[in-house]
C-alpha cells in the first residue's frame, strides 16, 4: 500500500528487496514476540527469520545493528529481564552461525565491523546477566563488595580487550566497514572513495517531496505514534521507536532505504490511529451510556453495567480498527498488523485505568472519527494514485502524453526481443551495468557486467572501454569475447537517463581502476558538454560515437534533445563497429564488433585491387545478371 | 520406349540431366486443352490448371494422373481438383474431386503421381473439364540470397513451360502473374509475350507426353515472406461457454537474408526504398464475436496491435516488436476467446467442435503446424475428421482441478498455407454432469478443511491421558480458571468500592445521608457475598498443588483487598458519621485525608498485583 514499498514490487523491477522487507518485518516481529513471551521457540524462529533476511538482502546488517542497539538501550535504562536475554542471545549465536552459511557473507559474519556491535552487546548482556544472577544469590552487603571487586578487575580487562580491538580494527584500511555501510554513516564517504556506489541514483539522498509522496499522511501520524509509544514505554514500544528513528536517518541518507522506513512509518501510524480511535470510540461510548443508561445505572445494576460497556468499548475499538485496516490489508504484512494489534491491545489495556480521565465531548469525537476515516480513505486513494503514476510504469516501458493521446516507448523490450531472437545463444553483450539484469532476463544473453556490483573491476573495464577511443575499446571488448555492444541513447526523443548522461560515472569508475582514464580529459573547464566545445577525448570516445552515429542525418543539425545542444562532432564513420539494430525511437542502439579477420582481408584486398583491378571487375560483371 | 531429357534448373545455374525411362502411357486419355495460370503475387505459389481430358481409347477411364517432379513435391502444400465451373465463378470448395497419391508402374522415378477420380468414368470420346489447384510453400527462392538493407528482394521461380503430364497434350498455354512489372529476367521461348506484370507462354500444340521445357523467372517481390517455423495452436474447450484459442508463433522472414548494417535512419527516412523487403505487420482474420484478445511474447505485452471488426469478421493487426528483415526471427503469442455456441454443436448425443484448422494470419506459410484440441476432462469416444491428411495423436493435459487430465487431440501438419484454413471436426462424448465435478470438488475441499479445523479444535490430541504433564496441564487450566475467578471477584469488589465513593460524593453534593446509608448496605451485602465466593475459590487454590507457585501472590492480593475494603468502609463510616453529627466538613476532610491516602496506596498495590497475576 505504501508507495515506496510498491516501487520495489511492481512488475518490471521486482526486486529481492520485496522479499527482504517481509523478512525484516518478520524478524522484528519475532524479536518482539520473544521479548514479550520469553519463549525459546520464538527465539529460534527469530534466528531462522534472520537467516532468511541474510539470504535475501545485504540490508540484514540493519537488523544486526538495530537489535543490539535496542538491547543496549534496555540494559542502560534498567529494563533487563530474562526475556531480553532469551530474545537476544540465541539470535546472535544461531543467527551468526546461519548467516555464515550464506556464501556472500561467509566469514564476514564474524570479521567485519558491521557485526561487531552485536558481539559487544552480547558480551555486555552476559555481564549484566551475571550481575543480576549474583545479585539474586548474594545478600546486598556481599553484593556491594563483589561489585567493587569485579568492577575494578573487569575494567582493567575491558580496557585491554578494547585496546586490542581498536588496534585491530584501525589496522584495516576501511576500518572493517564495507563501502555501503560507511556511506550510510558518513553520507559524503561514497562520493569521495567509491564512485560506483554514488553513481546509483538510489543511493542519493532523497528530496522532501519524495518523502511526502511516499508517506503522505503518515508523516503526521508518525510523531503521534511515537508519542503513543512513549506513554506506556515497554520493551516493544521502545524498540519500535528506535526502529523508526534509525530508519528515518538511513532513509535520509539513501533514497533506497525509504523502503526500510516505510514499514516503520506504517507501524507507527497504525499505533497512532488505533490510539486515536480508542479515545474517540471510548468517549462516544461513555457519552452514549450517559444519555441512554442514566436510569439503568441508578437502578443498582451498575456493577455489571459498568463492566459490560467497557468490554463493549474495547470490542468496538477492535471492529473499528479492522474496518479501517481492511482496505490497506492487501499489501500489508499480516505480521505487521498483528504487531500493531498487539501494541494497540497492550496500550489499550494499560490505558484502561486512565480511561475515565480521557473523555471528549460527543460531537467532537464523532467528527474526529469521521475525519480519521476520511484521512485513511484519502490515503488509500493517494497510494493507489502514486503507485499507478509514479511506480507502476515500469522503467523499461515509457509513456508520454501527446495531443494524439498516449504514446508508448517500448524501445527497451524491442531491443531485447531483437537480441533474443536474432543473435546466437552464446553471444555476449556489453552494456553499462544498469541494463545487465534486464538483458540477462529479457534477451537471454550473457552480459559482461550486470546490476550485481560486487565486482568493481569488471565494471571499471567496461567503463574504460566506453570511454576509450574506438580501437582501444574494440581491443578491450574483443578480449572479453563481446559480440554486441548496447548503448542507450535518449537524444532523439529526450529520454534523460541515457548513457551519455551516465557517462561521467563510467569515466570515474573506469578511472578508479585504470588510471589512464582521467576525468578532466572529458571535461571542458570542469563542465561536462558534448557540443562543439567538448574536448577531443570526449568526442572520440566510444560512447559518444556509438550514441551519435549518423545522428546528424535525422534533422541535419544533430540537435540533442536531452542536452539541448547541437552535438560537437557530426559526421564520422565507425571503423571497428557496425550498427546492427536501432530501435524505433533510437533509444537503444546495438552495435556489432567487426570481426578482426575482415579488416585484414580488407587491407589485403586494397593492396590486391591495386595490382589486379580488371579481374575483380570481371567477376562483378559476371555476377550482375546470371540468367542471360 | 522414349528416352526423355528432364532438365532441372537451379538458381545456381547448374543444369543437370537425368535420363529417365518412361513406360507407355497407361490409358488412352489425351488432354485436349490445358490452361495454366501461375500466381506469384505473394510468397505462396498457386498454380491453377484447367484440364480438359478426352478419352480416345475404348475402355472407360475414371482416373486422371497428375505428375509433379519430386523437387516440387517437397514444397507442395495443397493439391486440389474440382470440376470446372467456367471463368469468373468462385470455385466452391465443397465440390472437390478426390485426389490421392499413386505409384503407377513403369513411370519415371523422379516424378510423383496423383490420381484424380472423375465423378463418372469417361467412355470413348467423352470429355471432362476440371481445375487443379496446386499450392507450393517455398517454391520462390531469393536470389541473391543475401541483400543489404538498400537492395530490393529478387526471387527466382522455375517451372516447365510445357505441362508435365503422362498424357499427350493437344493445346496448352501458361500465364505467369508477377507482383510487380519489374522483371530481372525470364526465359524466352517461342510464343512468349510479356504484358505488364504478366508473362504468357504458348499456346503450344501437340506435345508428346512428359514434355518439359524449363523456364526461369527472376523478378522483384517485396511481399512479406512471413514463415512460421513452428506454430502451435491450442484450442481449449470449456463447457462453461468459452473456446480459448492460444497460438504460439515462431516467425522468420523467409526472404533474402539481410546482410551488413541495419540503419534505423535509412529505414525511417525512406522505408519504401531502404527496407522494402521488410515487413512491419501481419493481419489476422478472426471469427466474429471474438473476445479477450491478447498479443504478447515472453517478455510481456506487445503494445503495437490494433483490433477492429464488425458482425461478420474481426481483424487483428499485429506489429512485431521490430520490423522483420530477411532472416530475422521473432516469436510471440496471440490468444483469444470465442463463444462456445458458435463452434460446438451436438449431433445424436455426440458433441463436435467445428473450427478452422490453420492460422488466421494472412498469407503465412507454416512449416510445422501443431493443433491441439483440449477437451474437457471426462470426454470420451474422441474422433477427428479433417478435410486433408494430418498426423494425429492424443495426449493428456493436467490443468487446474484435474484428476485424470484433459484429453488432448494433437494434429500435426507440415507446409500449411492459408488454403488449409478449413473447418475440421472433433467428435466426442461428454456428459453435462462432469461439468459440475470441479465446483463440487472445490466445495468439498473447503468443507472438509473447515470440518478438519473444527475437529482439531474440539478433539483432545494428547496420547496419554494419565501422563504427568497432561495432568499438570489440566490442573493448571483449572487453576487458571480459578485465578480468573479471583480476579473477577476482586474487580467487582473494586467496583463496589467505587460505588461507595460515588455515594460519598453524592452525599457531599446533596447531603442525603439515607441514600448513602442504603448504598452502604447494598455494598455490604454484595461484599459479603463476594467474600464467600472468594473463600470457596481460595480453598480450591490452596488444595491444588499446581497453584503453589502463584498462591502466595493470590493470598497477598486477597489480604490487600480485605485491607482496602476495611479502609474504605472505615472512611465511609467516618464521612457518614461526620454528616450525621454535622461536624465541620473541614474536620472530616482532615480525618478522611489520611485514610484516603492509605486507600489510594492500597488500591494501587491491588491493581499492581492484579496485573502481576495476569502476566503469570
Amino acid at each position: 500500500m505504501v508507495p515506496s514499498y510498491i516501487s520495489r514490487s511492481v512488475a518490471g523491477s521486482y526486486d529481492n528487496e520485496a522479499v527482504a522487507i517481509f523478512a525484516l518485518i518478520i524478524t522484528f516481529y519475532l524479536y518482539i514476540k520473544t521479548l514479550n513471551t520469553g519463549s525459546l521457540f520464538y527465539a529460534t524462529l527469530n534466528a531462522i527469520a534472520y537467516f532468511y533476511m541474510v539470504c535475501s538482502w545485504g540490508g540484514y546488517t540493519f537488523i544486526i545493528n538495530l537489535i543490539p542497539m535496542h538491547v543496549l538501550l534496555c540494559i542502560v535504562t534498567g529494563r533487563y529481564s530474562s526475556r531480553l536475554y532469551i530474545a537476544y542471545a540465541p539470535l546472535v549465536v544461531l543467527g551468526t552461525l546461519l548467516a555464515a552459511l550464506v556464501p556472500v557473507v561467509g566469514f564476514n559474519a564474524v570479521m567485519t565491523s558491521e557485526h561487531f556491535a552485536s558481539f559487544l552487546v552480547f558480551i555486555i548482556l552476559h555481564v549484566v546477566a551475571l550481575v543480576y544472577y549474583i545479585k539474586g544469590i548474594l545478600s546486598p552487603k556481599m553484593f556491594k563488595v563483589a561489585v567493587t571487586l569485579v568492577v575494578s578487575v573487569g575494567l582493567v580487562v575491558c580496557c585491554a580487550v578494547i585496546a586490542i580491538l581498536v588496534a585491530l580494527v584501525a589496522s584495516s584500511p576501511t576500518k572493517g566497514w564495507s563501502g555501503r555501510s560507511l556511506s550510510l554513516l558518513d553520507p559524503t564517504y561514497a562520493s569521495k572513495y567509491i564512485p560506483i556506489i554514488a553513481s546509483v541514483s538510489e543511493h542519493q539522498p532523497p528530496t522532501w517531496p519524495s518523502y511526502f509522496m511516499d508517506i503522505n499522511v503518515l508523516a503526521f501520524l508518525v510523531p503521534a505514534g511515537i508519542i503513543a509509544c512513549f506513554l506506556p514505554l515497554s520493551d516493544a514500544s521502545s524498540f519500535v521507536v528506535l526502529y523508526i528513528v534509525t530508519s528515518v536517518y538511513f532513509s535520509g541518507v539513501m533514497v533506497r532505504l525509504m523502503l526500510v522506513f516505510a514499514p516503520a512509518a506504517c507501524i507507527m501510524s497504525g499505533i497512532a490511529l488505533s490510539q486515536a480511535f480508542d479515545v474517540f470510540t471510548r468517549s462516544i461510548k461513555f457519552q452514549l451510556l450517559r444519555i441512554l443508561g442514566f436510569s439503568e445505572a441508578d437502578a443498582g445494576d451498575g456493577s455489571s453495567a459498568n463492566v459490560v460497556p467497557e468490554n463493549d468499548a474495547v470490542k468496538v475499538d477492535k471492529s473499528e480498527e479492522t474496518i479501517k485496516e481492511r482496505p490497506s490489508r492487501k499489501n500489508k504484512k499480516k505480521e505487521k498488523e498483528q504487531m500493531e494489534k498487539a501494541q494497540a491491545e497492550k496500550t489499550s489495556a494499560k490505558s484502561k485505568t486512565e480511561k475515565r480521565l480521557l473523555v471528549l465531548p460527543m460531537e467532537l469525537s464523532v467528527i474526529g472519527l469521521l475525519l480519521l476515516v476520511f484521512m485513511g480513505a484519502f490515503y488509500v486513494v493517494h497510494c493507489v494514485w502514486a503507485a499507478a503514476e509514479a511506480y507502476s510504469a515500469p522503467s523499461i516501458v515509457l509513456t508520454s502524453y501527446t495531443h494524439e493521446g498516449l504514446h508508448v516507448f517500448d524501445d527497451f523490450r524491442e531491443a531485447y526481443a531483437w537480441l533474443r531472437h536474432n543473435t546466437e545463444v552464446d553471444d555476449k553483450v556489453a552494456s553499462w551495468w544498469d541494463y545487465g539484469y534486464q538483458t540477462t532476463a529479457m534477451a537471454n544473453r550473457t552480459v559482461i557486467v550486470d546490476n550485481n556490483t560486487w565486482n568493481n573491476t569488471h565494471i571499471a573495464t567496461v567503463g574504460t572501454a566506453m570511454s576509450s577511443p574506438e580501437k582501444a575499446a574494440w581491443e578491450i571488448f574483443n578480449s572479453l569475447d563481446v559480440k554486441y555492444v548496447l548503448v542507450v541513447f535518449g537524444g532523439l526523443v529526450g529520454y534523460p537517463s541515457d548513457d551519455i548522461n551516465k557517462f561521467l560515472w563510467m569515466v570515474r569508475i573506469g578511472g578508479g581502476v585504470f588510471p589512464h582514464i582521467k576525468e578532466p580529459d572529458y571535461l571542458r573547464d570542469g563542465q561536462y558538454r558534448i557540443d562543439s566545445q567538448a574536448t577531443p577525448t570526449m568526442l572520440n570516445c566510444l560512447m559518444y560515437k556509438l550514441s551519435y552515429y549518423r545522428f546528424v542525418e535525422t534533422d541535419g543539425k544533430g540537435f540533442d534533445r536531452v542536452r539541448r545542444t547541437e552535438i560537437g562532432k557530426k559526421y564520422f564513420k565507425l571503423t571497428h563497429f557496425e550498427e546492427v539494430f536501432t530501435t524505433h525511437h533510437w533509444m537503444v542502439r546495438i552495435y556489432k564488433l567487426k570481426p578482426s579477420k575482415n579488416r585484414i582481408r580488407g587491407k589485403m584486398k586494397k593492396s590486391k585491387s591495386r595490382t589486379s583491378t580488371p579481374s575483380s571487375k570481371r567477376s562483378g560483371s559476371r555476377k550482375k545478371n546470371p540468367w542471360q | 520406349m522414349g528416352v526423355r531429357r528432364k532438365m532441372a534448373l537451379r538458381f545456381d545455374l547448374i543444369i543437370f540431366t537425368i535420363l529417365l525411362f518412361a513406360s507407355p502411357v497407361l490409358s488412352d486419355l489425351i488432354l485436349s486443352k490445358v490452361d495454366r495460370r501461375i500466381d506469384l503475387t505473394s510468397q505462396i505459389v498457386r498454380i491453377t490448371s484447367t484440364l480438359k481430358v478426352e478419352n480416345e481409347g475404348s475402355e472407360p477411364v475414371s482416373e486422371v494422373l497428375l505428375a509433379f517432379p519430386d523437387l516440387q513435391v517437397k514444397d507442395l502444400a495443397l493439391l486440389k481438383a474440382s470440376p470446372h465451373e467456367g471463368k469468373g465463378k468462385v470455385k466452391s470448395l465443397s465440390a472437390s474431386l478426390p485426389v490421392e497419391n499413386v505409384k503407377p508402374n513403369g513411370m519415371p522415378a523422379a516424378l510423383t503421381f496423383y490420381a484424380v477420380k472423375l465423378p463418372k468414368a469417361l467412355g470413348k470420346g467423352d470429355s471432362y473439364t476440371f481445375d487443379v489447384l496446386a499450392v507450393f510453400a517455398h517454391a520462390l527462392r531469393p536470389f541473391p540470397e543475401k541483400i543489404t538493407q538498400a537492395d530490393i528482394q529478387l526471387v527466382v521461380f522455375q517451372e516447365s513451360a510445357f505441362y508435365l503430364t503422362p498424357y499427350v497434350v493437344k493445346v496448352q498455354s501458361l500465364s505467369v502473374k508477377l507482383p510487380e512489372s519489374r522483371i530481372e529476367s525470364y526465359t524466352k521461348l517461342e510464343n512468349t509475350k510479356i504484358h505488364g506484370s504478366e508473362i504468357k507462354y504458348g499456346p503450344y500444340e501437340n506435345l508428346p507426353s512428359f514434355s518439359y521445357s524449363p523456364i526461369v523467372v527472376h523478378f522483384e517481390s517485396n511481399q512479406p515472406f512471413a514463415v512460421g517455423q513452428e506454430v502451435v495452436r491450442e484450442i481449449e474447450i470449456s463447457h462453461w461457454g468459452n473456446v480459448q484459442v492460444t497460438e504460439h508463433y515462431k516467425l522468420v522472414h523467409g526472404g533474402a537474408q539481410n546482410k551488413g548494417e541495419f540503419s534505423r535512419l535509412d529505414y525511417q527516412a525512406r522505408p519504401t526504398i531502404r527496407g522494402a523487403s521488410a515487413f512491419k505487420y501481419l493481419i489476422a482474420k478472426m471469427p466474429p464475436r471474438v473476445h479477450s484478445v491478447y498479443y504478447r511474447d515472453e517478455i510481456g505485452n506487445i503494445s503495437t496491435s490494433n483490433l477492429w471488426g464488425d458482425s461478420k469478421k474481426t481483424e487483428l493487426l499485429i506489429e512485431p516488436r521490430y520490423p522483420l528483415f530477411g532472416g530475422w526471427r521473432t516469436a510471440f503469442t496471440i490468444g483469444y476467446g470465442l463463444p462456445l455456441k458458435d463452434f460446438l454443436f451436438e449431433l445424436e448425443g455426440n458433441r463436435f467442435l467445428n473450427i478452422t484448422f490453420g492460422s488466421p494470419m494472412n498469407e503465412l506459410v507454416i512449416d510445422n503446424l501443431i493443433v491441439k484440441v483440449v477437451l474437457p476432462e471426462g470426454s470420451g469416444d474422441i474422433s477427428v475428421s479433417a478435410p486433408f491428411p494430418v498426423n494425429q495423436w492424443e495426449e493428456t493435459k493436467l490443468s487446474h482441478l484435474d484428476l485424470t487430465g484433459r484429453p488432448v487431440v494433437v494434429l500435426q501438419k507440415t507446409n500449411v498455407v492459408p488454403e488449409h484454413n478449413q473447418f475440421f471436426q472433433v467428435y466426442y462424448k461428454f456428459s453435462k454432469l462432469s461439468m459440475l465435478r470441479e465446483p463440487f470438488m472445490l466445495i468439498f475441499g473447503f468443507f472438509s478443511l473447515f470440518v478438519a479445523g473444527i475437529v482439531y479444535m474440539h478433539v483432545d490430541m494428547s496420547i496419554s491421558k494419565s501422563s504427568a504433564a497432561y495432568l499438570a496441564r489440566l490442573q493448571w487450566d483449572e487453576v487458571q480458571a480459578a485465578i480468573q475467578q479471583v480476579e473477577n471477584v476482586i474487580n467487582r469488589c473494586l467496583t463496589t468500592h467505587d460505588k461507595l465513593e460515588a455515594s460519598l460524593r453524592d452525599l457531599s453534593r446533596t447531603g442525603d445521608v439515607q441514600a448513602c446509608k442504603a448504598a452502604r448496605k447494598a455494598a455490604d451485602g454484595l461484599l459479603k457475598e463476594l467474600s464467600k465466593e472468594l473463600k470457596l475459590v481460595l480453598s480450591f487454590l490452596q488444595s491444588s498443588s499446581a497453584a503453589s507457585q502463584i498462591l502466595p501472590k493470590v493470598e497477598e492480593l486477597v489480604a490487600k483487598e480485605k485491607d482496602l475494603q476495611e479502609k474504605v468502609m472505615a472512611k465511609h463510616s467516618t464521612v457518614v458519621d461526620c454528616y450525621e453529627k454535622k461536624t465541620g466538613i473541614r474536620d472530616s476532610e482532615n480525618r478522611v485525608a489520611a485514610q484516603q491516602q492509605k486507600i489510594t496506596a492500597l488500591r494501587q498495590e491491588v491493581e499492581n498485583l492484579l496485573e502481576l497475576i495476569d502476566e503469570i
